[in-house]
């Protein structure tokens, strides 16, 4: 089943490496103290690499929201209201019960429906809530000079931060699940080959 | 734009810390009382203020029986309302100057009074133990700007006596004080007429010299010159040993972590207060804010135990994934 035109998967593709690359050096630049400066990436030039890496995610988000606008792949992001959280519940546990069980697939791949009900939501608050937060206080940490001096008293610039860092830090853990959860196909490397070739293969092929 | 803000700071910066510009005026209260300060000595001062206060000077030349009106070398020029602002405003010009300067005209052998330099009053008197003039010496001794002495290089030509005000730092202060003491530097490395006064190399481009550092306008707003090109010493207020260019601090991770030199430099003045919101170094946070040396404990701590939650789900999943395929 052709699930994945080229256009998602270059974009997919760019999307990981840059998020690579914000990560390790996000992690440089917050953690790098003098007695460990030879075990991550050099300050500077983490700087020069998560500047540089940041402007081409914001593109390549440009790019994927705009190609959602203009073509069906938006509607695979929509998430209905009827039995919402009923779904949620049944992907849930086939993930931690069912699928040690031999159950099957409670919202099998098609063609109409690429996400199950889990992977919409994780999807959905990555890319529409956690990303664009990331980048509006990532602008705001690359240009000082126009974030807000104080908000209620504190530091602007420390809040803009504690939020880059944390929407950072939750879209790594994401990015972690992200991984692990695409082993969880027809055979552990299936989906990887889906994203690769754009042929996804479902269970039952 | 980021070249605009940049020179826009210059601006201000550049303008003589001498000059009494309201910008660096700093908060200290001792300053704000030279408001009501009334010298003992202002009938004394004022026969040198006439001259010496202003661009131009007015004398009778009894040779030639008129009056006549010249102008006053910048250079010798002491405005009194910032002399009166100064922290030498309680002396008369002739405490530190020969009184034989009262007649006029000066005698031409005044030209070789020997000037006093800050130790020569501050060294070895217990008022100003605090300050602990003698290391400042001792530093300066080691400092490249020493080297220059012979060129005519002194303490006044950073610390213009008739001028200085010392500047306490805070948090409320913080950024004024910043201005004032990189005007210091900058009141000769940004003039090249000044710089070549004392110097014979080449005009340095101070922008340009600083081109690899990110956000150069915030960090030339956010630090002082010092926090880079002095050695730290931690018995004295400010460093005073200039470092030679080559050695001045390049590395990022210098300030930007847990362990920043800024605590030991600019924030030196209260790094022992503590804050207990989990900042590391959070006495900056009052101020300013550093990638890198402001990161949060509590944060820090709540992360790693997501991440390993996240880790130990998978661990346990992938178990049972293959205890299931094992079984089958």
């Amino acid at each position: 089943m052709y699930l994945y035109p080229k256009w998602i998967r270059a974009w997919h593709v760019l999307n990981a490496a840059m998020f690579l690359i914000l990560i390790v050096t996000g992690l440089s630049m917050q953690y790098t103290d003098k007695e460990n400066a030879s075990y991550v990436v050099g300050f500077a030039k983490a700087v020069r690499w998560h500047n540089f890496a940041a402007i081409i995610l914001i593109l390549s988000y440009i790019f994927f929201v705009t190609g959602n606008m203009l073509t069906n792949n938006g509607r695979y992001y929509r998430i209905g209201r009827k039995d919402f959280l009923l779904n949620l519940t049944k992907q849930f546990k086939f993930y931690s019960r069912g699928m040690f069980r031999g159950e099957k697939h409670p919202f099998p791949v098609t063609e109409e429906r690429k996400f199950n009900p889990l992977q919409k939501l994780t999807y959905v608050l990555a890319m529409y809530v956690a990303i664009p937060l990331l980048i509006i206080s990532g602008i705001g940490l690359l240009l000082p000079e126009i974030t807000i001096t104080t908000f209620f008293g504190i530091s602007g610039l420390i809040l803009t931060d504690i939020l880059h860092i944390t929407m950072g830090f939750c879209l790594s853990i994401f990015m972690i699940i992200h991984i692990y959860t695409c082993t969880l196909g027809s055979k552990p490397t299936s989906l990887f080959r889906g994203i690769i070739t754009g042929y996804h293969v479902s269970e039952d092929e | 734009m980021f070249r605009l803000s940049i020179l826009l700071i210059f601006i201000n910066l550049i303008s003589s810390p001498s000059s009494g510009n309201s910008l660096f005026e700093t908060e200290n209260l001792k300053v704000q009382d030279s408001v009501t300060f009334v010298s003992r000595f202002e009938a004394d001062n004022n026969r040198c203020f006439k001259c010496h206060g202003h661009e131009k000077y007015e004398y009778t030349n009894e040779t030639l029986g008129k009056q006549v009106k010249d102008i006053m070398c910048s250079e010798r020029i002491v405005r009194k309302v910032d002399f009166y602002a100064s922290n030498h405003k309680s002396f008369s010009c002739t405490d530190c100057h020969s009184d034989k300067y009262v007649n006029f005209p000066h005698s031409g052998e005044l030209r070789m009074e020997q000037k006093y330099i800050c130790i020569d009053c501050h060294g070895g008197d217990e008022k100003f133990a605090k300050y602990h003039f003698e290391e400042i010496d001792s530093e300066y001794r080691k400092s490249t700007h020493f080297k220059m002495e012979d060129e005519g290089f002194t303490c006044w030509k950073c610390h213009n006596p008739h001028t200085y005000k010392i500047s306490v730092r805070n948090n409320i202060n913080l950024k004024q004080t910043i201005a004032y003491d990189n005007a210091i530097c900058l009141n000769c490395h940004s003039d090249y007429n000044r710089f070549q006064l004392l110097s014979d190399k080449a005009e340095i481009d101070i922008i340009q010299k600083h081109e690899w550092l990110p956000n150069q306008a915030s960090h030339f707003a956010n630090v002082r010159c010092i926090e880079c090109h002095t050695k730290i010493n931690n018995n004295i207020p400010v460093s005073h040993q200039i470092r030679p260019k080559g050695e001045a601090v390049r590395l990022c991770n210098e300030c930007h972590s847990k362990n920043s030199i800024l605590m030991a430099s600019l924030y030196k003045f209260e790094s022992k207060e503590q804050r207990r919101d989990g900042f590391f170094n959070g006495i900056i946070l009052n101020a300013s804010y550093v990638i890198g040396a402001n990161r949060n404990e509590y944060l820090n701590f709540i992360s790693l135990i997501i991440f390993f939650a996240v880790i130990v789900v998978i661990i346990v999943h992938i178990v049972y994934r293959v205890r299931n395929n094992t079984k089958h």
